[in-house]
């Protein structure tokens, strides 16, 4: 799960973290009171959307004044904000955080992320801060320092301390420096984070060390233990076919293609994609239904993906193992029936009771188009939809 | 021989008592070998119970003091699952394998540095896993077992219906499989591919293996990198995923490319560098490992 920058903040401070202050905002007559509560004579209204680089795609405005404020705000709010993590449409800014301006001096960055290898936490350190830290680690990666987190340990003010003299903070500030940065292992730890980032960490012209941006994702599994972190859910900001799907616990992602397509298991799901792409289709979707799909999960995931209208064709591939193929059969020519499904459908079954679910379909008087195997069911999905 | 398990093994079931619990040691017990090999079944709360026929205690290491087991099965949910962990690895099994989905990472992390840090033996498969079958001897695991056949062909996969339409595949070409191994999709887990490699490379009965990885990571091209220099026997290898947008979960929490890493071309790529035969149609990994035996 995702969070607002200014949510992040909100955590940070929680944790110690020093970041400026701050205050979010829905309307441009809420972000000149929050300039006017802040005081001070420069402010920055930053738009909210979960995807990154809104700084270049014209989401982040200095103002000078509360007329200011209100103009950039007016700006920002509603635009469809255009980021090189957004795609082409762009996302709506829907909330604002209005911040005190930062005397910056210096910029570094921080993240943290789980590393599989060492099966630890690695804290990832650089003095190159304000840029695409991929880029810095595809030029320089000299110049990004990594500690691999002892978990029973926690980071050490000693390693804390070595990290932030290799990125180049001044020895009178290390010890505070050393301090956000075990504050915010202990923010990634306690909250079952599975990102944390901050770019730019900065250097103030008091050499001060101060998060002025922040970026937080969350392990879905750790959820059921953090009720405050799931009450910070934006919907807004998510693909609603997916949020309808997580409701009827399916694992389902939009793509760019026509070709919709319903699988068990989200290794099989990649590979039915995959095979579709090979014989030169293109998959609508990603949908996992998962191990116990009944009739109404599988009518679920028809009318999520038929309600992408760039579908012209679904294929089932289903490989039966506790999940019987009859009750899937069932479930397909139900769900067909009550979307008065109007494009091509190709099934391919495997596994137990294949023949029962198989003669469901065949009886059915659907035209249902049957396959033996992927490649097939790939094959014959292709050539249905370039047939229309 | 196999490997892992095989029709000696011994096996208690931690969260027998639960739904899903009890509806694989069921059908796990029916295949096989299973009604002598699932000796006991592990609920604090109802020591001295009994579910059909099999006895229930208070912790595993009473299971291993009462009927010798020497495996655990681990259905116990999210929550408490990385304790489960933890407790049969603290009795000193030869092998827990964990179900369980949904295990927050956080709690992978910690079970996994004290099981290294204090240098334990126990071996862990999974979580999020299908489990591990040695067909027409044992199944651990939520597989269907009928579509397995004897033979001397391995299997390791990160997924399990994939896992499935490889063992079918090999199934309906006649190729018969010396155990099929799933190591789970999460991020944080415990055997690799490249251990069960290590394991099927030493099992005299295993001459081929069919590696099945997906988008995530990097222990496919870990596990590549160690066949190049020490398999003595051919290996075949699927990857699935070349269609997955990066930053985009897929289902599983440890598919996801990121960072322009763990992408399928890039495993593809290292695979075929490190002389596995790989297919990029997941319907042709049974007949890649049919050419690679002749």
């Amino acid at each position: 799960m995702k969070i607002h920058e200014y949510q992040g903040k909100e955590l940070f401070r929680k944790f110690g973290v020093a970041t400026p202050r701050g205050i979010p905002c829905f309307t441009a007559d809420e972000a000149v009171d929050a300039a006017r509560k802040l005081g001070g004579g420069v402010w920055v209204v930053k738009a909210q959307i979960h995807a990154g680089g809104r700084g270049k795609g014209g989401g982040v405005k200095v103002a000078k004044s509360p007329d200011e404020v209100k103009q950039k705000a007016t700006q920002i709010l509603g635009m469809q904000l255009v980021t090189h993590q957004t795609g082409p449409g762009g996302q709506k800014v829907r909330r604002l955080l209005v911040e005190e301006g930062a005397d910056i001096a210096k910029e570094l960055y921080i993240g943290m992320v789980v590393d599989r290898q060492t099966q630890r936490v690695c804290l990832m350190a650089s003095s190159e801060g304000g840029m695409d830290i991929e880029e810095v680690a595809a030029r320089h990666p000299e110049k990004i320092h990594k500690v691999f987190i002892d978990p029973a340990l926690g980071l050490t003010g000693e390693d804390a301390s070595e990290v932030s003299r290799k990125i180049g903070v001044p020895e009178n500030s290390v010890p505070q420096a050393a301090q956000l940065l075990q504050s915010l292992y202990k923010c990634f730890d306690e909250t079952d984070a599975s990102l944390a980032e901050i770019n730019p960490l900065i250097l103030t012209g008091e050499n001060k060390v101060v998060a002025l941006d922040s970026k937080l994702n969350f392990d879905d599994n750790g959820l059921f233990r953090h009720p405050e972190i799931v009450a910070m859910r934006d919907l807004d900001e998510e693909d609603p076919l997916e949020i309808e799907a997580s409701k009827h616990d399916l694992s389902y992602i939009s793509l760019d293609g026509n070709i919709g397509c319903m699988v068990n298991g989200a290794g099989l799901a990649m590979a039915t994609m995959d095979t579709i792409k090979l014989f030169g289709g293109e998959p609508a979707n990603f949908l996992d239904v998962g191990g116990g799909a009944t009739a109404e999960k599988v009518t679920a995931a028809f009318k999520i993906m038929l309600s992408n209208p760039k579908v012209k064709a679904i294929l089932v591939n289903i490989f039966g193992g506790i999940m019987k193929c009859d009750t899937i059969a069932t479930g397909v020519v139900a769900a067909a029936r009550e979307v008065h499904l109007s494009v091509p459908l190709v099934v391919r079954m495997r596994g137990t009771n294949e023949d029962l679910g198989k003669k469901i379909l065949a009886d059915s008087g659907l035209p249902i188009i049957s396959a033996d195997n992927m490649a097939e069911a790939a094959q014959k999905i292709v050539a249905a939809v370039k047939g229309r | 021989m196999s490997i892992l398990v095989n029709r000696d093994t011994r096996v208690v079931t931690q969260g027998i008592t639960g739904k899903t619990g009890q509806f694989h040691t069921q059908t796990s017990r029916a295949y096989a070998n299973g009604k002598n090999c699932y000796v006991a079944g592990v609920n604090p709360k109802k020591a001295g119970e009994s579910f059909e026929g099999i006895p229930v205690f208070a912790s595993v290491r009473d299971a291993k003091s009462q009927t010798g087991v020497n495996v655990s099965v681990i259905y116990v949910p999210p929550a408490g699952a990385a304790a489960a962990i933890w407790e049969a690895v603290e009795a000193d099994l030869d092998l827990a394998i964990c179900i369980t989905e949904g295990i927050p990472v956080r709690d992978m992390i910690a079970v996994r540095d004290r099981m290294k840090k204090e240098g334990r033996r126990t071996l862990l498969l999974g979580p999020n896993c299908p489990g591990v079958i040695t067909p027409e001897e044992l199944k651990i695991g939520i597989m269907p077992g009928h579509i397995h056949r004897k033979g001397r062909v391995g299997v390791v996969s990160r997924s399990g219906t994939l896992t499935y339409e490889a063992v079918a595949q090999l199934t309906d070409l006649g190729i018969g499989q010396s155990t099929a191994v799933g190591i789970g999709g999460d991020p944080v887990n415990g055997l690799k591919h490249v251990d069960v490699l290590q394991l099927f490379n030493e099992d005299p009965e295993t001459d081929a293996v069919v590696m099945i990885g997906e988008i995530g990571g990097a222990d496919e091209e870990t596990a590549a990198r160690w066949a190049k220099a020490n398999m003595k026997k051919p290996v075949v290898g699927f990857i699935a995923g070349v269609t997955a947008p990066p930053g985009k979960r897929m289902g599983h929490a440890g598919a996801i490319i990121s960072g322009g890493k763990g992408t399928a071309q890039e495993k593809l790529a290292v695979m075929e560098e490190c002389g596995i035969r790989v297919t990029r149609n997941p319907a042709e990994m049974g007949r890649t490992l049919q050419s690679a035996l002749k």
